[in-house]
């Protein structure tokens, strides 16, 4: 015999009130977990998206910044098309280490998302892309015949959607126009798997934008230019500057204030789970008041009690903080589902990543939960004088 | 000559129930000696139990002298009270007061943890075994009869090997045979391996089965006659 079986088969006793003790613990931790995973993922993809961008400024048509990063991380609406002389003019730029344009445009398609309707994103490229991205691999086929051929390279996950292979004729809603898929990307985790290509040429044919870009993306030799290449083409008309790390500040700071609004419901959880647990405990130890003189009686000592009470309390706690990371980690995907559809922005790529971090971490704060909420009811227990908790409980 | 273990001279006990002084034990003298088999009588509310539970350490007095192997505890905190029940003196009261959610055996477990000593599983079976039953050990209270919760509750008593018992009422929820059969257990004890045992009873026919009988009536040692029993 010893403490812990004697708190272990105290809390066996009601077996569905320590249950729903244990589901209040189980879900405060699962949502502290859950959120702290979004954290971890929401950041790791967001830094895995831009650095996957390949490069780190993107000159846009002038507008707001907001859009111009949405534009940039996901082919957003509200496009703005800038000259395509501005693209031969700074091409030369010795600073410029690789330099690509790109032309993206939407169109509306109603077989998407099982016929609701949903927007197709093209993105006219040159040769200059690949290059920009050394990680872009073919799955499948190759790259377009020439620079103005009726041809496109599908995202992984768009042929995937479509069920592409090289050869397949695909049409453009809305433009009348087909064009023959020469090659499938493989998956990269980024925007590019929902994208399709075209020669930047056939792009400004098709969607009518002749001699226009939607953006130009740079890859400066040294990053240390940076301000200085800014400051030389802040004059340039009609165009903007925008380096992905300001972009990578934006986004983060947005998602940080709504952080720190989740972090409050996952502190307020935790503390209705604490309270739970007390009042409990609290219960079962005034339930118990003669077992706990009688155990007194027969030779415990203060901290005898003090130590059972504690145990079961913590206990409670270990057994909710194991739950609640279950929850966490088996719910994960449908709380991903959930922030996917409801976030304005998303990045590509797993967006609650529960790291063993996460999981000891958490596991560690239930235990100290535990240790706190029990302090109260061992302290009360443990106070009681043998003789009147014998009485009293008869 | 017998060595004394408890001494209690002009023992009280007072309560305070609301505006009223309830004295509970008023002047006490006794002595008892290693090896008695003693019965305190009285009808209910002369104090039996509230002197079991100033013998037994579970309360301190509020005046008078009360000498435990040889020690002064009537003025002793209940905190220091622990340490001189602990493995020293074997309870037993009226309701069995088991705790429900553990098995016979570790029921009987539970005080040699708490005096942090040895649990010798095949020792205790054997205790088990002499008190008849053995075939309850790894059964609920719930489980079992009235007779074997309290036969259980003595195990428990005995098991950290203390200097005396007392027991408060040990067959006041029992039925005759059973009533007997405890009875006989506790004799049996003291004859065998010289117990002392304090115990009270309401139950006239068997509290004249003990050495000797002390009669109480409101918180005072009393004559047989007196005492209107």
């Amino acid at each position: 015999m010893n403490l812990f079986s004697v708190a272990l088969k105290n809390l066996m006793r009601k077996k569905v009130r320590t249950i729903l003790t244990i589901g209040g613990v189980a879900i405060a931790i699962a949502v502290l977990v859950s959120l702290w995973g979004f954290d971890t993922g929401y950041q790791r993809s967001l830094n895995n998206n831009i650095d996957k961008m390949g490069y780190q400024v993107l000159v846009t048509a002038k507008g707001c910044p907001y859009e111009a990063a949405t534009l940039m991380l996901q082919g957003g609406g509200g496009l703005r098309y800038m000259d395509e002389a501005v693209y031969k003019k700074i091409v030369t730029d010795p600073r410029i280490d690789k330099i690509t344009p790109e032309l993206v445009a939407t169109a509306y398609d109603t077989a998407r998302q099982q016929g609701r309707g949903g927007i197709s994103l093209y993105m006219g490229i040159g040769n200059s892309y690949l290059e920009l991205k050394p990680w872009s691999k073919f799955k499948a086929g190759k790259w377009f015949s020439s620079d103005d051929a009726n041809e496109a390279i599908m995202g992984y996950e768009v042929a995937e959607y479509e069920q592409r292979v090289p050869g397949d004729k695909i049409f453009i809603p809305g433009r009348n126009e087909v064009l023959t898929v020469t090659g499938i990307f493989e998956r990269n985790g980024t925007q590019d798997d929902g994208i399709i290509f075209l020669p930047l040429k056939t792009a400004q044919k098709i969607f009518e934008v002749p001699g226009k870009l939607t953006g130009i993306g740079i890859k400066l030799k040294s990053m240390s230019e940076l301000s200085k290449f800014e400051e030389d083409l802040y004059n340039e008309p009609g165009i903007q500057i925008i380096s992905l790390a300001q972009v990578k500040g934006t986004i983060l700071n947005l998602v940080s204030s709504a952080k720190a609004m989740t972090n409050s419901v996952a502190l307020i959880a935790v503390l209705i789970a604490i309270i739970g647990v007390v009042n409990t405990i609290l219960m079962s130890v005034f339930e118990r008041t003669s077992e706990i003189g009688v155990m007194k009686a027969i030779g415990a000592s203060r901290l005898d009690i003090f130590r059972i009470i504690w145990m079961e309390t913590t206990l409670v706690c270990v057994f909710g903080g194991i739950l609640g990371n279950l929850i966490a980690i088996l719910g994960g995907t449908a709380i991903e589902y959930v922030l996917k559809a409801v976030l304005p922005y998303a990045p590509k790529g797993h967006l609650v990543v529960i790291t063993v971090h996460t999981v000891l971490l958490s596991f560690f704060g239930a235990v100290i939960m535990g240790l706190i909420a029990g302090l109260y009811p061992a302290f009360r227990a443990s106070g009681m004088k043998p003789i009147e908790a014998i009485r009293r409980g008869e | 000559m017998k060595k004394s273990i408890i001494r209690a001279s002009g023992l009280k006990k007072i309560y305070i129930r609301g505006t009223e002084k309830v004295y509970a034990v008023n002047g006490v003298d006794l002595e008892i000696n290693d090896g008695d088999f003693v019965a305190l009588m009285g009808p209910s509310g002369s104090g039996k139990t509230t002197l079991l539970d100033l013998i037994g350490c579970l309360d301190n007095a509020s005046s008078g002298l009360l000498e435990v192997f040889g020690k002064d505890v009537s003025k002793v905190k209940e905190r220091a009270l622990v340490g001189l029940r602990r493995g020293h003196i074997g309870f037993i009261f009226q309701d069995f007061l088991l705790i429900p959610s553990l098995t016979a055996l570790e029921n009987v477990e539970l005080p040699l943890y708490f005096a942090r000593r040895q649990q010798d599983r095949k020792k205790l079976i054997q205790l088990f075994e002499k008190i008849g039953l053995g075939h309850r050990v790894n059964h609920l209270p719930k489980e079992m009869s009235g007779g074997e919760r309290q036969r259980v509750a003595i195990a428990r008593a005995l098991a950290v090997n203390p200097k005396f018992l007392i027991a408060d009422e040990p067959t006041g929820n029992l039925d005759t045979k059973s009533s007997q059969e405890i009875f006989d257990i506790f004799k049996k004890i003291n004859k065998e391996e010289g117990l002392t045992i304090i115990l009270a009873t309401h139950n006239p026919k068997l509290g004249a089965q003990a050495d000797r009988t002390i009669y109480l009536k409101d918180g005072r040692a009393v004559s047989r006659e007196e005492s209107s029993l």
